[in-house]
Order: structure tokens, then sequence, then C-alpha cells
């Protein structure tokens, strides 16, 4: 049961880039992926700026092989999901028995919403019914998991915003209890008009790039994207480079409001702790945190707290990836997991855009300048969602 | 696999399965193809303020998940794990249609709060104050097999001891339009009690809630526990599928002779109703069956609320008539195999054991 679990590769396609290296370049020359909207199509175009994958649906069915008329959080799955195969080393995907998990948040809304406006005033004949026969969260995942032939275990996770964290926490799972030898693990949301409006009816959206972590901060941008890991087990693991371990992780429930963080972040502090008592470290062995960050007032001030009360007074490096992709609900556990595993591989850290203003509640401030070969053996990675949902991963090198 | 043992249960559904009593003693029939829920008084678990603002799969996951730990003795469990394929769809058609209708503009943000999946876990952790592990699986007709497969993973880890787990969906008026336009659902009323044996395509619609209190160790009112489960996705053919189920048994040390009880997903489309004919002709010929979509409908996490009925007949040790589907149980219960497919891509299997 104790059994290792490894990070064998990745793949992200996000508002920052198509790929994984494409990625690393933006943080590398700061250039943030927030602009105004190209591809969603709401009346609030010009008043939210968001992080959108730079392609339309036409192109990233080119990419992913797959009909433009899917749900785009299906494109953006398999071209990244395709990509962290395709970097792990294990080629054909018959050879293993393999799980796909993926988290996600609203399945194919981008369908959907188009659907509904057909569908209101003529319910019994109104609207293209192909625009809803992928609406369910696990349906996204099915398409991805039928393009790449994965048979043996496909699921789906929906827990808000640390979907993706919780599917490698499964995924871990499955692993350590034989039931598969791999999982591609992460999480995939497209942009929506249902989450736009919902995020600004919680008056939580910037109508500036947003600022994590910072003083003045008012609120997140939304983005767009997946991400995946490639899980293998132990004894795969020897055939193969794998990038790092996942060798901690834990999930706990803040029970303090459906959207809210509780003021001393308990599920914060709680998973974190977890995380770190699994992986046996002590605090001042995390050498860099990918923080969940996501620029609103309440998440970054709880967050900050639980880190204060876990790390004081150690502090590691620590930066929101979010200030380049924007909050990416679903994906960004996936996302930040493959930034993370990457960071203990090539000791990255990565910088935390537009921060001038130290937070008055803490004694710590996130880093500003890309670096690599920093000397980073373990990296957590923090994900909190609606419903209480507070994950945390810790990855570890060799 | 070490036994999981059902500590506790608790069942909201079209029958009448929240008040207690003998298995649908008093059943409900129904003619319609639409079933709903009978609703039980959720003031007992919930401030009368909030039932107000609930939707109807928020109350229903409540109210079962607080039944099962009510019969289980337990305040507070270590893990909660919720499966549900369609989520909070009442709040994402509210949502989504103001969203529409008022484009974009002026809406309230009730509504989006509780259209996230993961609403009902989130809210039975927020009602007990619990802050352990909380898990939402949406994976379609598997998201019940994949709450209760993490449940037993976790079991076995050893890193909980009561953990919650449960599955649920809810019909809304959107989407049974829409469902029924996908063809899913009989052209015309039918009887339940008639449903499995009906001639034609389509089945009714069904939903509810069933959550389980599971535990590695043995409770008070336990009278039986999981010793088997498996999934398997979109088999190729028939063939495939009667392999899946004797790898099954074997690989949980029995074979088809040891099953006392086939409980079956048939729902009374004569088309996936042929797979249930399959398995049942090629393994367990002369074996007793009983089914329970004619009483709760179909819905993806219907399998919750077959293992509820398949707990219940064990602790009974009796199978009611008005679950019967083929031949007579022996006297005594000891094992029942729970084999259910959701639209011919997703089948599952449970094993039970008597304790």
């Amino acid at each position: 049961m104790s059994e290792k679990v490894w990070i064998a590769g990745g793949g992200v396609i996000c508002g920052i880039g198509l790929n994984l290296r494409e990625c690393l370049q933006s943080f590398r020359t700061m250039q943030p992926g927030m602009t105004t909207m190209q591809y969603l199509s709401s009346v609030h175009r010009n008043t939210f700026p968001v992080a959108e994958v730079k392609a339309d649906n036409d192109a990233l069915a080119d990419m992913a092989r797959m009909p433009e008329n899917i749900s785009r959080t299906a494109l953006l799955s398999l071209i990244a999901a395709r990509e962290a195969w395709q970097s792990s080393g294990l080629q054909d995907i018959s050879a293993y028995r393999v799980g796909f998990v993926s988290g996600n948040t609203v399945g194919g809304m981008d369908k959907t919403e188009d659907f509904f406006t057909q569908f209101l005033p003529d319910t019994a004949r109104g609207g293209r019914l192909q625009q809803v026969v992928h609406h369910e969260c696990g349906s996204v995942t099915e398409l991805v998991a039928d393009a790449l032939g994965v048979r043996h275990h496909v699921s789906t996770i929906s827990t808000a915003c640390s979907s993706g964290a919780n599917a490698l926490m499964y995924g871990a799972r499955l692993i350590r209890n034989n039931i598969v030898d791999v999982v591609i693990a992460g999480g995939t949301d497209a942009l929506t008009r249902f989450t736009l409006n919902g995020f600004n009816t919680l008056m939580i959206l910037d109508q500036a790039a947003c600022r994590p972590f910072d003083n003045t901060r008012t609120g997140l941008n939304l983005g767009e994207g997946a991400g995946y890991v490639v899980l293998v087990s132990d004894s795969l693991a020897a055939q193969l480079h794998p990038w790092c371990r996942l060798s901690g992780f834990a999930n706990a429930n803040d029970a303090y409001h459906q959207t809210a963080s509780s003021p001393d972040g308990t599920g914060n502090y709680l998973a974190m702790k977890g995380a770190l008592d699994m992986s046996g470290l002590q605090p001042q062995q995390i050498g860099y945190i990918n923080l969940h960050g996501t620029g609103t007032q309440n998440n970054d001030v709880s967050e900050g707290i639980a880190i204060n009360r876990l790390f004081a007074p150690h502090f590691p490096a620590m930066s929101s990836t979010k200030s380049f992709t924007g909050h990416t609900l679903g994906a960004s556990g996936g996302i930040e997991a493959v930034f993370s595993a990457l960071s203990v591989k090539e000791g990255i850290i990565y910088p935390n855009a537009r921060f001038e203003h130290q937070m008055k509640e803490l004694p710590f401030a996130p880093a500003t300048a890309y670096s690599e070969h920093n000397d980073i053996h373990h990296v957590m990675s923090n994900s909190f969602g609606f419903g209480g949902n507070c994950s945390s991963l810790v990855f570890s090198g060799y | 696999m070490s036994p999981i043992y059902i500590n506790g249960s608790g069942c909201i559904s079209p029958q009448e399965t929240a008040t207690g009593g003998l298995l649908l003693a008093s059943l409900r029939e129904y003619e319609q193809v639409r079933l709903a829920t009978v609703d039980p008084d959720y003031k007992q678990w919930i401030d009368v303020k909030q039932i107000r603002r609930m939707s109807r799969v928020v109350k229903m996951g409540v109210g079962a998940a607080n039944l099962s730990l009510e019969e289980a003795g337990v305040a507070m469990p270590d893990a909660i794990i919720t499966g549900t394929a369609y989520g909070c769809l009442d709040d994402t058609g509210v949502f989504l249609t103001k969203m529409v209708n008022q484009q974009e503009e002026m809406l309230t943000p009730t509504a989006f709060i509780q259209s996230t999946h993961n609403t009902v876990g989130g809210q039975i952790s927020l009602l007990l104050g619990c802050n352990a592990y909380n898990n939402t699986f949406v994976h379609r007709g598997f998201s019940f097999e994949n709450s209760l497969l993490d449940a037993i993973m976790i079991l076995k880890e050893g890193s909980a001891k009561h953990v919650l787990a449960g599955g649920l969906d809810e019909i809304t008026n959107y989407s049974h339009d829409i469902l029924t336009r996908f063809g899913l659902y009989k052209k015309a009323p039918v009887k339940t009690m008639e449903l499995l044996n009906s001639p034609t395509r389509g089945t009714i619609a069904g939903e509810g809630a069933a959550f389980f209190t599971l535990s590695m160790e043995k409770g008070d009112h336990a009278a039986a526990a999981v010793t088997g489960l498996s999934t398997l996705y979109k088999p190729m053919w028939e063939g495939e599928v009667i392999g899946h189920i004797v790898k099954f048994l074997e690989d949980n040390d029995c074979t088809p002779a040891d099953i006392d009880l086939l409980l079956t997903g048939r729902n009374g489309d004569i088309d996936q109703d042929e797979m249930y004919e399959e398995v049942a002709a090629a393994l367990f010929p002369d074996h007793a069956e009983a089914s329970f979509k004619h009483l709760c409908g179909e819905y993806p996490t219907a399998t919750a609320f077959g293992l509820w009925m398949a707990n219940r007949m064990m602790a009974e040790q009796a199978v009611p008539a008005a679950a019967a589907f083929y031949g007579k149980a022996p006297e005594r219960l000891r094992k029942i195999l729970l084999y259910n497919h959701h639209q011919g891509t997703h089948h599952s299997l449970i094993l039970l054991t008597a304790c």
C-alpha cells in the first residue's frame, strides 16, 4: 500500500501556451495570458479580461484530431493528455493497464448554453440534440479516453476548483491498490458564459489583470485549459526516466461556507499538513509552493494565514501561476501539478506577475522573477474549491 | 477482498424507503414514464430556512446521508464520498435559463453557487461540521461505483474508520424533456409492475439517493458486507461481459454456484435487457433473479438503490415478491451478486456477502 507513485510526464494547454514548452517560455519572458475575449461570446467581452487558449475550435480540433463541433473542454483535454502521454516514454498505450482520471466543473456546458437559446422557447423541438449529447462531465472524459484508447479505468471528478488535484490523488490510489499500472490524471475546463456569469454574480472577477497575494487585489481572472500528468507504478518507473514522485497528498473539507474559505484557512491548513505528513517531510524541506492564489480577497488571506501557521518561520519560495494562466477551475489542479512536477525536475521557481504591495496580514511575499536550476527537492501544490473542497499535493525528487 | 461492512444505510427513492419497516411492505405502483421520490420530512435534518433554498437533489442527499449515519450510530464520518452523474440539474437549469432570458444581466448568485456538482458533498460536510476527506465522482453510469471504490480503497489504506459513500441523481423538467428527445423512455405510460415484461424499447425515468456508512469493523446493525466490486467500460460484445463476470467471481473466490440471488438492473427496454438474458443464460440459468429498476426507475446512479435493496434483503433474509423476477431464492441468502449496465456501455458488479 505504500508503493511509490511516480510522475513519468506531463502536458499542458492554457492561456500562455499550446504546450508545456510554450508555457515555460511565457513564464521566462513574463508574458501573462489575460486579454480581451477573442473566442468566448459574451456581453461582458469588454469588461472582464480572460486567459483564453489562443486558438479557435477549428484549430484545436485539427490539433486534437477530433470533429470541431465537439465541446472545447474535450478538445483541450485530448491535446494536453496526448502531450502528457508522449512525454512519458511509454509508447503503446494498449501494452499497459491504464486509467484516465479527469476533473472538470461543467462538462460540455459551452455547447449546452448555445443549445438553451433555441431550447427554451420550444423544449419539445428547439435546439439540436448534438449540442447536449456530451453535456455530462463524464461524457467529456470518455471522448478523450476513447481517443487515447484507455479502457481499464475511466473516471471523472468534480470538486470545483480542486477537481484536477483530486484526480491525481485518486489516480495514485488506483496504482497503489494495484487496479492499474498507469494513470493519466489531471483536469480540463473551457471558458463558458455559465461560469463567467456565475463568478460575476459572486463579485469576485477583477476588471483588470488579477494580482494574487497583492494587498490591492480585487478578484480573479478566469482562464481555460487542461493539464495532465502520467502517474506510474514503482515497477514501471524503473524502465523510464520519471520527473519526480508524487510523495504526498491530502484532501480536507473546510466545512465553513459553500463558496467562501474560513478566515483561518482550516481546510487549507489540514490539506497542506496532511500532504506533508504523508510525504514524511518537515515544512522547511519544501522548496517551492505553487499557490492556489486566485487573487480574491478571501482566498489569498485564508491560504496565506494557513501557510503562515504551517511554515513560519521558514517560508519556501512561492507564487501563483494563476497570475499568468488565470483561474482554470477544474483544470487548475492538473495544470499546476504539471508545473510543480517540472519545478522539482528542473529547479524552476515560477514568477507571480504584478506583485507590488505586501499583504498586511502576512509576513512573506511571493517570488516575482522566473528562475531555474534552483536547489529544489520538494514542491507543494495547493487547490482549494467551492464546497470547502481543499487539496494539496507534494512532489519530491529521487 | 476484505469485507467492507455496511453498518448503516439510507435511501430516498420513488418507494417508501425512508421510513423504516419491511422492504417494500407498502409498495408504490405507478403508471407513468417519470418517477419522483417519496420525500420524507426534511425538517428532521435541516433548518426550515435552509430547506427553502435547497434543491431536491441536495435535500435527498442530506436526508439519505443522515439516515445512513443514524443507523450506523456514527456522528462524524472520516470521509464523505458522493457519486452523481448529472449533479445539481435544477440549479444549473435555473441559472442557465435566467442567463439566456436576461442576456447575461441582473443575475443572482444562489443558483450558480448550488449548481456545482460537489454541492451535495459540500452541504453534508457543512451540516455535520466535518473537515474530513470529501470527494465527488461524476462519471455517468460509474459515478456511484467510483465512489464505492474510493471508499473501499481509503478503508483499506487505514486512513479512515467510517466512510460515508453514496449515489444520487435528480430529474428536472428540462432534463426529462431532453432525455425524452434522445428516445430513452417508453412512448406511452406503462404500469411499473409490468415494466420488465414490456415488449418495447425504452424505459422509465427515475431518481433518488442512497448512502452507506462503511467500515472494516462490523457494526451492531450490519447485515452484509461488500466483498467485491468491479466495473467494465464499453465491452466489445456479450462474451466480454460474461468473461468479466467469471473472472470477477474467481477473483473473489467463488463460482456461480455460490451466488444465492442475482440482482439485475433490468429496465424494461427490450434491447438493453437482452444483456441480462445473455448473462443469466450463460452463467446463472437456474438461479433466482430479482430486479430493482421497475421500483426506482432508470438513472445513472440507480445501482446505489440496487445495493441498498440488496442489503435490506440480506437483513430480512427474504426477497419481496415485488422485487422477484425469476425463480425462488433459497431459504438462506448468503451471497447476492448485483449486476447492472447503464446504456450498454457501463457495466458493474457488486458482490454482497451476509455477515
